[in-house]
């Protein structure tokens, strides 16, 4: 394995090591059955700012050395602040951290957070049952803390996931749970993406025009765009369809076809779901007009 | 590096002098191709069968029975798949759970080529469960194929007793010897029942690159690597002239000083154990005691990380390794530790220290003191280091019961 030197100088001469003995309060995370344990001893003053933090560790040279920086990092900060501190800076005040070591700056982290809960006397972050999910047994790592790795460090293989968090290091038995967290994530990123780029152009739409908001032509295609992306495949389950008839200024007028079209529940429901979607990703201006004649395919829907 | 402490001689060893005399002058003066008809090829030619002749003196068997090749892994490759070749009906292979990788992972894939893969497992000493071996060989065994010498804690199998149930059975014995020479006798004429056996020869003061394989005399062989009649035709390619003459050189070592060397190796290995058990608490030597390589002693520190104790020695100039060299980076903890049920308390902490032929008792002297020096500094950083030692005598088991009737 090769460190950086800053690795090396912190794990062999670490910074302030041992007991708080007047310390606020103590995080906690890992366990000496995973390989890895870090316990943070913070003084906190009236004013909410650390004055003095010291550590403990047993585990990988990484573990202590990531340990010795964020206690470094964290002295002399307002405790909002120390908290949004990321593994990221920890890796990057550390000159990097080797890709198959990345655990130890979450664990730093963890510690940290908890230190900061019951400082703040929050429920801890792993509380609402489904994240504190134990999904790697081998390291006891949880649902949420891989979720959270993926989120953090655009994870996109198993490898990844275990260089940041041990998860599936050693039986491999729950590959397939982080495959499919795995796979949740890129759907999400996926879907965020597609929202980002819908928001960009109807941003850049704004800025070409001058006044009056965005032309209708340019408007009409964006609104097309959300109704087949977000509205039609929804619809087509169910055998219906719906067509976007005009657009002028604010005002949408679309028409339901299909199913749809006898469905009773259907209509004011539509209207209202179509509606926000517009509001929210084209224009908040925006009114949904339905012009369907609803009867008139009542007893014949199309086959498909 | 002259003042390197090197204690990982299970991962390689630092070539012997007398290697380094026997191969230079082939690295210039002596040139030509042992297969070339004329004379400079046939003094090169002479060379490798002077070799050859150490080689299997060391081993015990003719040098008809030795062939030449790049190592301990290239070895058991060929046995592996000649021994599968020679019983073709035959659909179980049999592996110990602590083997090395150039058997274990040659034998698993074949799962998917039909064959049945059983691994037997080892006690809490690394001790291989015969019973359980003897109720799996049968007549469908192919192969059994195991380590002589285990690479990590240096329990030393018992060759005779497996070798017997495979014979008994009709299956092929093909044995992993790289950890014995030079800590171990090797004859292969007592051991009957060895078909084929590899060693490599930068494990025991030889060059890297260089190996040789044992087949007996009569068991069915075809080439693995396949081209020119180098060999006798048994292993095509070149011949690693230098490597094959430091391999004889080292050889020649061993078979000269084999007694002597165990003695002494066995001695410092012992010397370094109490030093270390004597001076530190909570620290668990894994392996069979009983029946270990002279200069392996694996150990496990509880509640220290090993890596984070081989990165202080190496700072303090001392070389040594966890688990096997061709493991580390990866985060598995050792496979031969986990099969032996190592406490998961000293499991992230076993340290291998290898010994050799030139380690010497300053060397050892000194590398307990950076040990104990290092864990204590570990331990005082480690949220766990300050815990209660385990109970060790039964009047502090007696506290202990007294306590929690109490309570």
């Amino acid at each position: 394995m090769q460190y950086s030197e800053k690795i090396r100088d912190h794990f062999l001469h670490p910074r302030n090591a041992g007991e708080l003995k007047d310390a606020t309060v103590i995080g906690e995370a890992g366990s000496l059955a995973t390989g890895d344990a870090f316990r943070l001893y913070l003084r906190i003053n009236s004013q909410d700012v650390i004055e003095e933090a010291r550590f403990q560790a047993f585990g990988s040279p990484t573990a202590i050395a990531t340990s010795s920086a964020l206690t470094e990092m964290i002295k002399g900060k307002h405790v909002d602040e120390a908290v949004r501190l990321s593994t990221r800076d920890i890796a990057a005040y550390l000159d990097g951290v080797p890709q198959e070591r990345m655990h130890a700056p979450v664990m730093g982290m963890e510690a940290l957070e908890d230190a900061y809960a019951k400082y703040r006397r929050l429920e801890t972050l792993d509380e609402d049952g489904q994240s504190a999910r134990i999904v790697c047994r081998c390291f006891n790592v949880s649902h949420g803390r891989i979720e959270r790795a993926i989120r953090d460090h655009h994870l996109s293989t198993i490898a990844e996931v275990t260089h940041h968090t041990k998860a599936g290091g050693d039986c491999n038995s729950c590959h397939a749970d982080i495959e499919n967290l795995l796979a949740r994530a890129r759907a999400e990123r996926a879907r965020a993406a597609e929202e980002d780029r819908i928001r960009t152009a109807r941003e850049n739409a704004r800025k070409a025009q001058p006044a009056g908001g965005i032309p209708d032509l340019q408007r009409a295609a964006l609104i097309q765009e959300v109704l087949d992306r977000e509205v039609r495949p929804g619809l087509a389950m169910d055998g219906g369809d719906m067509e976007l008839v005009s657009v002028e200024g604010a005002t949408v007028r679309v028409k339901l076809s299909g199913h749809c079209v006898s469905c009773s529940s259907s209509t004011a429901t539509m209207r209202y779901f179509v509606e926000d979607k517009l509001r929210e990703l084209v224009d908040p201006a925006i009114e949904v007009i339905d012009i369907t004649e609803h009867g008139q395919e009542l007893h014949a829907p199309p086959m498909r | 590096m002259a003042d390197l402490l090197y204690f990982d001689n299970n991962a390689t060893t630092p070539l012997a002098p007398e290697a380094r005399a026997a191969l230079e002058p082939f690295l210039g003066e002596l040139v030509g191709n042992p297969s070339s008809a004329h004379n400079a090829g046939g003094r090169i030619l002479h060379a490798v069968e002077k070799a050859r002749e150490q080689v299997a003196l060391m081993l015990g068997c003719e040098t008809g029975e030795i062939i030449f090749n790049s190592g301990g892994t290239e070895g058991l490759n060929t046995a592996i798949e000649n021994a599968l070749d020679a019983l073709p009906t035959r659909k179980q292979i049999i592996i110990s759970k602590v083997e090395h990788s150039a058997v274990s992972n040659v034998v698993r894939p074949l799962a998917r080529k039909g064959y049945r893969i059983t691994e037997i497992n080892v006690d809490r000493f690394g001790r291989l469960d015969l019973a359980q071996l003897n109720h799996e060989v049968g007549h469908e065994t192919a192969l059994i194929a195991t380590l002589w010498a285990n690479n990590e804690t240096g329990v030393v199998a018992p060759v005779a007793e497996i070798g017997d149930m495979a014979k008994r059975a009709g299956a092929m014995f093909v044995v992993d010897a790289v950890q014995c020479p030079g800590k171990l006798k090797l004859d292969m004429r007592a051991q009957a029942a060895i078909d084929y056996l590899a060693v490599s020869g930068h494990k025991f003061h030889a060059l890297p690159g260089t190996g040789a394989l044992f087949v007996r005399k009569g068991t069915p062989y075809r080439p693995l690597i396949r081209g020119g009649n180098q060999e006798r035709g048994r292993r095509a390619g070149t011949e690693n002239v230098p490597g094959i003459v430091s391999m004889g050189a080292a050889a020649r070592c061993i078979n000269e000083h084999l007694e002597a060397d165990i003695k002494r190796q066995t001695e410092l290995r012992d010397m370094l154990q109490s030093g270390l058990l004597a001076k530190l608490d909570n620290v668990i030597v894994n392996g069979d005691e009983q029946s270990r390589l002279c200069n392996t002693l694996n150990v496990g520190f509880e509640f220290v990380e090993a890596e984070a104790i081989l990165l202080m020695l190496d700072a303090a100039g001392v070389a040594a390794s966890s688990g096997s060299a061709c493991e580390s980076g990866s985060l598995e903890t050792s496979h031969v530790l986990r099969a032996m049920g190592v406490p998961f308390t000293a499991i992230h902490g076993s340290v291998r220290f290898s010994l050799s032929r030139y380690t010497t008792a300053a060397e050892v002297g000194a590398l307990v003191d950076h040990t104990v020096k290092i864990v204590r500094r570990l331990r005082e950083l480690s949220p766990f280091g300050r815990e209660k030692p385990a109970p060790k005598k039964p009047a502090d088991l007696e506290t202990h019961k007294a306590y929690f009737a109490t309570t």
